[in-house]
Parts: structure tokens; sequence; C-alpha cells
């Protein structure tokens, strides 16, 4: 195991801090986008990005790196902030998002942004593009390991559930699957909405390791990583609880800042917010 | 004349590019047994996948295999393949440019009894309106193969076509076939019959009978539908005045639609399509089908026929 130094976890909500900052601006800048799941799944990524994955932002085709696929796609700004604070790409370049001939597409899009591993948006197919990954590492005796993110209300798609299963039938220990179950979605509350609870279970039913966790809580997320690497023979499914909107006080929990852009009175307010916390 | 199956020529030179190069994996939806990927799967099981009855994910597997560098052939019933999963390839594969080669049996009305839920009279129109895909229709064996080295070698994705029964071969092994340009097998000066896939020997028989009543006819085996031989298409309409087009599959959106938006831009001359009346399929040999359908060499002379009147009256 490694140690998990408070020092580390100090670090990493810094870096949280910045991905959420630079979701807001870049968000208000472009006018449209989606803000509440950027923010709900930004402490995840943050650690996924400056803790857990092996990468090399100078080659971002280096065969060994790990791999993320952003299974939300709706939630590209978070990986684009990622992206930039790594280094992958320039951070001005974050203000183009969604504009014309920007990289920075409304949904990443693997063909243009170096450091997107797959093009993503259309809700579940990102899981199954990262079993294709995973079989592909295990192919090629590659020790690289594939992380997804999903949104709760995405996986009410059932392509999802198709490639679970197969996951667990090929014995994909190289997966790791995050789902950030902030219980909210376009039309209202998941359980509402269309239910998909209880999450874990059905992952566990599928046969896949599974843990549920504080998605907020640096040390959890981390330690069920860590976990999640050590387990072997199945793919690793981690339930991340997490609040929609998270950082920004009059966001959070707030279904319409699902698909929602800030503007300049709130973008400041917002920012404003974030630098204290 | 010998008869094979396309899909049976598919399995086999899917194991041969197996042996040819490393980095070829299939996948399959517990179909494989009828797609005739069972072979590769045999020969080469490490790099055969079967995704069981979840053609979307088999999509988006393939799409992660090939974002990882290898070429993935992807086989499904037609119907499945193309519609289930549309927007898998679509987005997954397409839309991400990968090397994804979704090879797809018992394409139209010859799947035969199973029924028109089963025969796809639409793949090569879902499959030609999507950017950047290339759609290939063998017309034989031989062409099969070809195409299945000529997918291997194209970069992107590709979609090719095949077919349940055992078909005619009409190709000796000599010929050379390279994506994007078709074939005229047989020249003539009055008409010329554009085919894909198995009409493309119901065209050449049309031929011979419509020789016999001097009426001295072209045909062209159209086996790459996208993207299509535009020179080919509009010589043959200057050269012959008349066009007709031939395939298993509805006259929407497929072979006759594409020809016809060719023509209407560099050569408008009369274009009678053969191929499904927009209608879906239903129970009953392939060779039944194919005489209720309208799709055998007796009526495609009386399309032929009928071009060349609408020539002359323009």
């Amino acid at each position: 195991m490694r140690e998990i130094s408070q020092q580390a976890v100090t670090e990493l909500k810094e870096r949280a801090r910045s991905l959420r900052c630079e979701v807001i601006k870049m968000l208000g800048k472009a006018g449209s986008g989606h803000t509440g799941g950027s923010l709900s799944a930004a402490d995840v990524v943050a650690c996924l990005y400056f803790w857990e994955m092996r990468l090399d932002n100078a080659n971002p085709g280096w065969p060994e790196r790990d791999r993320f696929v952003l299974s939300k796609g709706h939630a590209a700004p978070l990986l684009y902030a990622a992206l930039a604070e790594k280094g992958f790409i320039p951070k001005e370049e974050l203000q183009s998002l969604r504009r014309l001939g920007s990289r920075l597409q409304g949904h990443p899009d693997m063909r243009k942004v170096p450091g997107v591993e797959a093009s993503t948006g259309s809700l579940g197919q990102g899981i199954a593009w990262a079993v294709g990954m995973a079989l592909a590492g295990r192919l090629d005796a590659k020790d690289y390991r594939v992380y997804t993110l999903l949104g709760d209300g995405e996986i009410q798609e059932g392509e999802v559930w198709e490639a679970v299963m197969a996951a667990a039938h090929y014995r994909l220990d190289n997966l790791v699957a995050i789902v950030d179950y902030n219980g909210l979605q376009i039309d209202g509350a998941v359980d509402k909405v269309m239910s998909p609870l209880p999450i874990a279970a059905k992952f566990e039913a599928f046969g896949w390791n599974t843990q549920e966790i504080d998605g907020h809580d640096f040390q959890q997320i981390m330690q069920s990583l860590e976990a999640a690497r050590g387990h072997k023979g199945r793919p690793s499914a981690i339930v991340a609880r997490t609040v929609k909107g998270k950082g920004v006080s009059f966001m959070e929990n707030g279904v319409d800042w699902h698909g929602k852009a800030p503007n300049t009175e709130q973008v400041e307010r917002a920012l404003a917010e974030l630098a204290v916390n | 004349m010998e008869k094979i199956a396309t899909r049976d020529a598919y399995g086999q030179a899917l194991v041969k590019l197996g042996h040819l190069h490393e980095n070829v994996v299939v996948l399959d939806a517990d179909l494989s047994k009828s797609t005739k990927t069972s072979e590769f799967g045999t020969t080469f099981p490490h790099r055969f996948f079967n995704m069981g009855i979840a053609e979307q994910n088999m999509m988006g597997t393939a799409a992660g295999l090939a974002a990882m560098g290898k070429v993935v052939f992807a086989s499904s019933f037609a119907v499945f393949a193309t519609g289930r999963a549309w927007e898998q390839v679509r987005n997954s594969i397409a839309y991400a440019g990968l090397n994804v080669k979704i090879a797809a049996s018992h394409a139209g009305i010859t799947v035969g009894e199973d029924g028109g839920s089963h025969q796809s009279v639409e793949d090569i129109a879902l499959m030609r309106a999507i950017p950047g895909m290339k759609v290939l229709v063998p017309a034989d064996a031989v062409a099969t193969e070809k195409l299945v080295m000529a997918a291997y070698r194209e970069p992107g994705p590709v979609y090719l076509r095949l077919g349940r029964p055992a078909v005619p071969v009409i190709y000796g092994p000599g010929w050379d076939m390279s994506i994007g340009q078709g074939i005229e097998i047989r020249q003539g000066k009055d008409a010329t019959i554009i085919a894909c896939g198995i009409m493309v020997y119901h065209a050449l028989e049309a031929a011979k009978i419509l020789a016999g009543a001097g009426l001295e006819v072209s045909v062209v085996d159209m086996f790459t539908v996208k993207p299509l031989d535009e020179d080919m298409i509009c010589r043959k309409a200057r050269e012959t005045g008349a066009l007709v087009t031939a395939e298993e599959h509805s006259i929407i959106g497929g072979l006759g639609g594409a020809v016809c938006e060719v023509v209407s831009g560099c050569c408008p001359v009369p274009v009678v399509r053969v191929g499904i009346q927009d209608l879906f399929g239903q129970s009953g040999t392939p060779d039944e089908l194919m005489e209720y359908y309208g799709l055998t060499a007796k009526h495609l002379v009386e399309a032929v026929e009928k071009a060349v009147r609408l020539k002359k009256k323009t």
C-alpha cells in the first residue's frame, strides 16, 4: 500500500480547488455546458490525475500510460481542466471551450485533444470502450490500468450493463469503474426519473469487486483506488457518493445546474467561494 | 458453377489475415458459427472475444481495442450490427475514426426462412450515411477475400456486407480489387447495370439474355458503395445513356440512391432502380424471396428494357 500522507491530501485538495476554478471560468466564458457534474467529480478526477495514474504530459501516446475514459463525457470541462493542469494542453486554451474551431469540443474528442483517450459523450459508451482498452492491455501484456468515470444517471443505459457483464466475464482486474453518484440527472433525482439503485449491489451481483465511498473524502478516494489496484481476478467498481455542484453553495444539489453555465456575476461569486474553501 | 457463401469466404480470409498480422482481433456477438468468425476463434483463441448477445458493448469494446492499436473485425448479423448498434458504430467507432471493420453477415432477404425481422434491407443506407464510413459489398467468395484484405489495409472504419447462402463464384483469382473502384465486368453500349453483392451475378445473367435480344449491356460491379466510383458512373452514363442499379437492399438509400445522387450532378440519364421496393422481407427460401421481391435476371431484363425506352424518349 502506498502511504497516504497528510501532505499528499493537502496537495490534492488544492488541485481539486484549482480544477473547480478552471471549470467555473471556462463555463462562464463558454456560456453553456455542464457545471454540476463537472464539480461533483472534481475530487475523484484530481486523485486520478495527480496521485493515481501513470502519465507523461510530454508524451501523450506513451504506450505504458494508464488510460482514463470519461464515460460521462458531458463533464468535459473537468477533463480539460485536468489535462491543462497536467500540462497536456495550454491553460489559456481552456477559454476556447465550445467555440467554433476549438479543440475543446462540448464533449471530448480524442482526435483533437492530446490526452483525451476516447471520444465520449453519448452515454454508456465509454465503459464499453474501457473494456476494449483493458482487453488490449492484457493482449499486449502491458501493466497499464484503465479508469472510467460514469454518471449515476448514465448507468440507466443498457450498454453499461453489457460492458459490466463483459468486464467480469473476462476478469479485467486492470479496469476500474467509478460512479459519480451525485443523485441528480437532467430531469430530476435519479431515483425518481429511473432508479438505478442500489448501484454497488448491482456491480457486486455482476461479479465486480465493489466499494462505496464518500467521493469528496480524499483519504477514502485514495484508499479505494489503492484497494482496487490490489484486487486481482475481478474488475473494481467504486461508487463515489458526491454532491452535484460541489464547492459552490448556490450550485450544490441544484438540478438546474446540470446543464447550465454561470453568468458573469455567478462566476465571480463562485470563484470567491472557492478561494475561501 | 461453383457456389460459396461470402460469409464462408470471410471466415477463411480472417484466418489468413490472422496468420499474417498479429494485431488482428475479432469480436462476435454469439453468432460466430453463423458469421464464420468461429474459425478465427479456434485458430487464435487469445485474439477472439465472444461478447455475448450484446452488440452495443461489442462495438464499444471494438473501439477501445482499436484505440489501443488493434485492427478489429466485429461481426454479427447485418440487422443487429448496423441497426441495434448504429449509434455505437457512429459515435464510438466512426466519430473517433477508429480502425474497426464491421463485417456483417446475413444481409438482405436471402437470410430466408428466419423472416423479415432478421433480413436487413437498409443496412447499406444506415452505414453509408455515417461520415467517413466505407461500405463494401462483395459479389462472391473471391471478392470477399480480396476485400477483407483491403479492409485491413484501409485506415478507419469499414462496413463489409456478407450474405448467408452459397452464391456463384464469378471472379477468377486474377482480378484486382481496390476500394473505391468499380469493375466493368462486361462491356456494352446500350445500357449499364450497376450492381453490388449477389446482384452482380444476376446482372451478368440478364446481360446474356439481353444480348440474345440484341441489346448490348455493360455490367459494373460496384463493390464499393462508398466511396463511390463517380468517374465510372458518369462515364457509363455518358457512354450508354441509361442505367439500371441492382442491389439486394431497399431502393432507398442504398446503391441505387447513391448512383442517382451522382448522375444527377454529372450526366442526368434515366436510372431504373432494382431492389426492394420500400418493404420488409418475410419467410421463404432465398430463391423464392428473390423472385417475390423482383431481384432475378428476368426482372433485370425488364428494368434494362425500361431504361432503354426512357432513354429514347429523352
